[in-house]
């Protein structure tokens, strides 16, 4: 599948925010962090349900889904997205989870398939290079 | 990076400044406050204070704001922080609540109970306040875009009480505008959310004299990734436009002004916090009076409510979160706030433990009752280093409010996302200055610990959303739907006009209407807003 995305080998990342959770500080500094790494980032905005998430990692094409949820919502909504992205084959996209996320529910979520997940006073730092190597680039 | 020599002129020190950006010279002297006017407390412009006594007369109200999962279990916990010497409640809705939809709606799904208590009606609002005499204890509710609807059911639970609506005080939220510019609980657009602001402003004026019917707030701006100095500065920008509609609304200012209210955060930077609420007070004073014409002292003076910074707190080494509040809180006091909420410990895990809420209120209690410093109103008054930061902070918050002034107010800066773009910058290089370690957080960026303990967390499961959703199906089969349709019904009439809404909205609740049928009616009359992202 070669596009114009692939032939400047930008990864290209979907951050988003499901759920009714407005606390976007966070999502804002990564999405931004990430284009200053030199990546394509496209930014879903607030309230977006799994559907509209996985739909906008479908048209936009994206390597990578970054999940921004503060709500305490993550196990009803991330087993939902995960579930959506098997359905329509986009199962190697690398999901990352960043928030307010317990140990225990933390574990849980890269059971489903989660890639990481990250808690407050993760470093942009350490998000860059877990894209940089987890990603896996064609053409 | 600037090197500044010593006056001793044998060593350099880098250049320091305050969170914000205010530059912190190496010494301050009486030559920094050559021709300060400083009137005593109590006296305009309250740089001092508002009152002539401060906490020596009243100490301020320790209100720890609290909810979670069902309304039974936040009303055992309203009991418990009251039987602990809390003085007011303040209720944390959850963000189905918040948003407008009931703990049945598709989009509710597992967030029912989770930030905050859910109320989906006036069933649940009697719940909450069971066995709390709502005459004779304060209550302040977190809410914004429904905040006209928890109002009138917590008129409503009064009602029921017997209480007269006279004897009722507290404060609602009711912000809408710092929604759009930081928290983003917003449902409708501007200025439908705007008359709706200004409807519980007026209904309050003249219905419930006792009641702040808004919380001007900075706290979910500086919470959002603001400095100090856009805080004060978009809250009183936010402050104006709401006296400005209620000019509009045809209420003479002294009508309501004495009952707007306040509502900063205090962060980690000691002096700048005390100086922005300083500062804070004297703009105030100033603008109410000579940009309102207000007469009365009571419109003048600036009442506010504190919340220490929930976004200093951290993950790692959670016990540090003690001392970092027992700081923010001191600030508070020391710059003079009526009320005042500390934060957990586990801030940056969960809602608070019963343990680390209770550790939270103490630090309260002892800064009150152990330090000796509520005995002195403005005990840094005259300090060099204070008041000449308290006029730089004037000065550049008088700067941002010029700005909105010319873009033609903060409806039209909101629009074109003057105030989001500030923080969004102000957020970004505050994140870069950690992630370089130029602004070193302890247990994050420096003395990290390996293997830390895990601590206890207040756990919220599904079991709330499904109580929730049950208790609803049972008032909705028993309820009279058809008084129900009608009251929504002369709602929406209400709405499409210009009437006050407020006893529409009364109506409603009292049959039983929910949280998310009422905001659906608003929602099919002024639509829904979705804002223009600012990253």
């Amino acid at each position: 599948m070669l596009t114009s995305n692939y032939m400047n080998n930008r990864i290209r990342v979907l951050v988003a925010k499901p759920g009714l959770d407005g606390h976007d500080r966070g999502a804002k500094v990564i999405a931004r962090a990430l284009r200053d790494a030199g990546m394509e980032v496209i930014y879903t905005g607030l309230r977006q349900t799994p559907e509209m998430i996985v739909n906008a990692a479908l048209q936009e094409d994206v390597q990578v889904i970054g999940l921004s949820i503060l709500s305490g919502a993550h196990n009803a909504i991330v087993p939902r997205i995960m579930e959506l992205l098997r359905q329509k084959g986009l199962d190697d996209i690398l999901v990352l989870v960043g928030g307010i996320i317990p140990d225990e529910d933390a574990a849980q979520l890269k059971k489903l398939g989660v890639a990481a997940v990250y808690q407050p006073g993760a470093s942009l730092e350490e998000i860059v290079d877990f894209i940089r190597s987890s990603v896996k680039q064609t053409a | 990076m600037k090197v500044m020599a010593k006056a001793s002129g044998t060593t350099t020190t880098p250049a320091r400044k305050t969170l914000s950006g205010i530059p912190v010279e190496p010494v301050y002297t009486a030559a920094d406050v050559a021709g300060l006017s400083l009137p005593p407390p109590g006296e305009f412009p309250y740089t001092r204070g508002i009152h002539e006594t401060m906490y020596r007369g009243r100490l301020w109200t320790m209100r720890q704001f609290s909810g979670f999962a069902t309304p039974e279990e936040t009303n055992r916990r309203y009991l418990y922080l009251l039987s602990q010497g809390q003085t007011g409640l303040s209720v944390a809705f959850d963000l189905p609540t918040l948003m407008g939809y009931d703990a049945d709606h598709a989009t509710s799904l597992g967030e029912v109970g989770k930030c905050g208590v859910s109320i989906c009606s006036l069933e649940d609002m009697e719940i909450l306040f069971r066995g709390i005499p709502l005459g004779d204890v304060t209550v302040s509710m977190t809410i914004n875009s429904p905040a006209p609807v928890i109002w009138a059911m917590y008129l409503a639970v009064g009602e029921k009480q017997g209480v007269d609506w006279s004897r009722m005080s507290g404060t609602l939220q009711n912000d809408i505008l710092k929604e759009y510019i930081a928290q983003k609980e917003y449902i409708f657009p501007p200025r439908p959310s705007m008359r709706l602001v200004t409807d519980v402003i007026e209904y309050a004026t003249q219905r419930v004299p006792r009641f702040n019917p808004i919380s001007i707030s900075g706290y979910h701006i500086r919470e959002a990734g603001s400095t100090a100095v856009q805080e004060l500065a978009f809250t009183l920008r936010d402050g104006i436009e709401y006296v400005e509609w209620a000019i509009a609304r045809g209420l003479p200012v002294d009508s309501f002004a004495p009952r707007l209210s306040f509502f900063f955060n205090s962060h980690n930077d000691f002096f700048e916090e005390i100086a922005k609420f300083r500062a804070a007070r004297k703009i105030w004073a100033e603008t109410m009076r000579d940009r309102f014409g207000a007469l009365d002292e009571k419109s003048w003076k600036l009442r506010t409510h504190a919340q220490t910074a929930g976004c200093s707190l951290t993950w790692q080494q959670p016990y540090n979160n003690i001392v970092r509040t027992t700081l923010q809180a001191l600030a508070a006091v020391l710059g003079g706030t009526q009320s005042l909420h500390t934060n957990s410990l586990d801030e940056a895990y969960a809602l608070p433990s019963e343990h680390a809420v209770t550790i939270a209120l103490r630090t309260q209690q002892v800064i009150a009752y152990e330090s000796g410093v509520p005995d002195a109103p403005d005990p840094l008054g005259g300090s060099y280093f204070v008041e000449s930061l308290t006029a730089e902070t004037e000065k550049r918050a008088r700067d941002y409010i010029r700005r909105i002034d010319e873009m033609g107010g903060m409806i039209p800066a909101i629009e074109r996302g003057f105030p989001q773009t500030e923080i969004a910058n102000a957020s970004y290089e505050y994140q870069h200055s950690i992630e370089t370690g130029e602004q070193k957080i302890v247990g994050v960026n420096a003395f990290v610990e390996k293997d830390e303990e895990a601590i206890e967390l207040l756990e919220i499961d599904e079991s709330s959303q499904r109580h929730q959703v049950e208790k609803l199906a049972r008032l909705k089969a028993r309820r009279d739907n058809q008084a129900v349709a009608a009251a929504l019904d002369r709602l929406k009439r209400a709405a499409e006009g210009d009437e006050n809404t407020m006893p529409f909205i009364l109506d409603a609740v009292r049959a039983y209407a929910t949280v998310g049928e009422i905001c659906d009616a608003f929602r099919d009359v002024f639509g829904s807003y979705t804002e223009t992202t600012v990253l």
